[in-house]
């Protein structure tokens, strides 16, 4: 027997009568500040957000906190005296050895410091997971104050991938003792850029 | 086993049932701190439901719009009319590409249909890659909550199963050094394997794009590094869309365990180049739940267990007395329509408290159709013979004042002056409980005495 025509069939037989969309224009209370909110909620999740001026911070940045031998990567096309910056076509497997990888959002979210990312700025989609550690440049006045005014401003994007992420790579599953770091990023670090 | 025995089972050791009980009360409390720091919380309950309600009502339209988008986006979408046939299906893929050895994020689906099982029976291994799932399949154990599914454990047992298996230090249960472990043992298997599946937790009609929620994430190590992508999903997980997520996504995680959303919410519309996607539409039983008005609700659930966090059944006889892979309220709606026989116990493994409906972010009458669900079971012939002649003597009894009210005197009288007669084993309320002493006379007596002809 065809399942699929089976399926629809017995969905249509079964479904109830048509009820309609509730209106979502206007759902969100708007009531702090974004970008206070974003930073206290991004360190709630147990990232860090450091104010930059501008990229020579973040160089600044990955040349204290990270050794010659050690291996960034990154989308920002001004960091390539600290970062590896053609990466984007070697096979996935390859970057199992990175230890940062800084990239660059186009829109974050305050209510939940969730940061939007596609393709063009992920460079590849397993970047942002296989890196031990994970920085994200994003621009104060690209901050929304929730996930409506996010997808409003996301619309019918075309994409083939696409990831909000929020804070380092988590778990609670033993005994609800939260640690970092599960199988993603250990560590998560925003560079607010004031523009 | 029904439920009632397999708790028992549970609560033997009493310290655990506390801690059991304490630590989920505890992740129902940040679902409250999460969920009133958003004024409009009720408001985006109400949306969800009403949206969830949209999508029950045109899920016709909403499948057949959904496999237009996602086959155009490069997906090709299959269709299960049951667990055997999804099994089959995922199975079938993995022959195809010659692939023996998979990794797997979290799906309730997958245990529904118990895929694990089936693969393993084939041939295929299968590694479960969310920390509390890999935890219960070391184990040979099921998952114990949909979220939480090693939540039935200590850090002791976790440090006694990672030592046997993966060989971390005898006795060592630090939490912090169990996850590094398990992250170097896992890494091996996400750069090595060839194929990966995983769940899903929303499908947008609009655009044939579906979103994977993890707080690790394994998902996506997972479907990023593989060459085939399978990802497994009940028909109703559908949304309409794709701004529809924000609902969604604002409600999923506080309400599961308070955090403001979870670190990964991963929206997959197209294969990467060279990859390939697929997707499993499974039915088992959904369009029939579908077709019954009184439980159709249930196919609203977003799986984010607050209703198990919260119920006082729940907390005190843990996840493996539901005997059922969605366990807790919302699974005692959900599995006596797949088999009511089997299920029968689960809708009266609840004291009907309905703090399971208040804490729903899509709002299911999740205590009204576990009533509703006794009703039908007692109809349908599924109630043991003993609780069937009790409830019709009660029934009796309530509906003859002059029964009634014999009946009160004379139990208050043997509990008086013969105990043993309801303090035995033969009466279950007895277990675990001090019988109360009997009142000297009923409230009809006492009232009769001091306020006759007022």
């Amino acid at each position: 027997m065809d399942s699929r025509k089976y399926i629809l069939e017995a969905i249509a037989k079964n479904q109830p009568t048509p009820t309609p969309l509730p209106d979502i224009s206007a759902i969100a209370v708007v009531n702090y500040d974004v970008v206070d909110k974003f930073k206290t909620i991004l360190e709630g999740i147990g990232g860090q957000v450091i104010e930059i001026k501008d990229s020579e911070d973040v160089i600044a940045y990955v040349k204290a906190n990270f050794s010659e031998g050690q291996r960034v990567i990154s989308t920002v096309s001004e960091l390539t005296s600290v970062a590896e910056t053609d990466w984007q076509t070697q096979d996935p497997h390859t970057l199992e050895n990175v230890e940062l990888n800084i990239l660059e959002a186009k829109m974050g979210v305050a209510e939940n410091a969730a940061l939007w990312l596609t393709e063009p700025q992920l460079g590849q989609r397993v970047a942002p997971f296989i890196t031990q550690n994970l920085a994200v440049i994003l621009d104060k006045n690209n901050l929304v104050a929730t996930m409506h005014h996010a997808y409003e401003r996301i619309a019918d994007a075309e994409y083939g991938f696409g990831l909000f992420l929020a804070g380092p790579s988590k778990t609670a599953d033993i005994e609800q003792s939260l640690v970092l770091g599960a199988h993603g990023s250990r560590s998560m670090t925003v560079f607010l850029r004031s523009t | 086993m029904n439920h009632a025995e397999l708790a028992e089972n549970f609560i033997k050791d009493g310290e655990r049932t506390t801690w059991h009980d304490e630590t989920l009360w505890f992740v129902r409390k940040k679902r409250d701190l999460a969920a009133f720091q958003i004024p409009e919380w009720e408001a985006l309950r109400e949306a969800a439901s009403q949206i969830k309600h949209n999508g029950l009502s045109h899920m016709h339209e909403y499948l057949i719009a959904f496999e237009e988008k996602a086959t155009a986006n490069g997906i090709k979408v299959h269709w299960a009319m049951d667990a055997l046939e999804h099994n089959q299906i995922v199975h079938r893929i993995l022959k195809e590409n010659s692939i023996a050895e998979i990794i797997k994020s979290k799906s309730m689906l997958t245990e529904e249909c118990h895929l694990n099982e089936y693969l393993i029976e084939n041939g295929v291994d299968v590694v479960d890659t969310d920390l509390g799932e890999r935890i219960v399949q070391l184990r040979e154990e099921k998952p114990s909550h949909i979220v939480l599914p090693a939540i039935h454990l200590k850090k002791e047992d976790v440090g006694e199963t990672f030592h046997q298996h993966l060989g971390t230090e005898k006795g060592n249960k630090d939490p912090q050094y169990l996850t590094e472990a398990a992250r170097q043992h896992l890494r091996e298997k996400f750069v090595s394997r060839k194929a990966a599946l995983t769940g899903v937790n929303f499908a947008v009609a609009e655009t044939g794009e579906f979103v994977v929620c993890t707080n690790e994430g394994n998902a996506d190590m997972g479907a990023h590094l593989a060459d085939v992508h399978i990802a497994c999903m009940g028909f109703e997980k559908i949304i309409p869309e794709r701004k529809h997520l924000g609902v969604f996504l604002r409600l999923l995680a506080r309400s599961a365990t308070g955090q403001p959303i979870t670190t990964y919410s991963s929206h997959f519309k197209k294969p990467r180049p060279g990859q390939q996607m697929h997707i499993v539409i499974v039915d088992n039983g959904r369009s029939q739940q579908l077709g019954r008005e009184d439980f159709r609700n249930s196919l609203k659930c977003i799986r984010c267990g607050a209703c198990m966090n919260t119920c006082p059944v729940y907390r005190r006889s843990g996840g493996h007395s539901y005997h059922s892979a969605v366990a807790g309220p919302i699974g005692s709606i959900l599995a006596p329509n797949l088999d009511m026989r089997k299920n029968a116990d689960l809708p009266f493994a609840s004291t009907l408290c309905g703090s399971c409906s208040n804490v729903c972010p899509v709002k299911i009458d999740i205590h009204d159709q576990l009533y509703k669900w006794r009703q039908v079971l007692v109809k349908e012939g599924h109630v043991p013979f003993g609780k069937k002649v009790a409830m019709r003597a009660m029934t009796f009894t309530l509906s003859h004042p002059g029964v009634f009210k014999t009946a009160g005197k004379m139990g208050r009288k043997m509990m008086g002056l013969a105990p043993f007669t309801v303090s035995n084993g033969l009466n279950p309320w007895y277990k675990q409980r001090e019988m109360p002493a009997p009142p000297k006379e009923s409230f009809r007596e006492w009232f009769s005495k001091n306020r006759n002809g007022q």
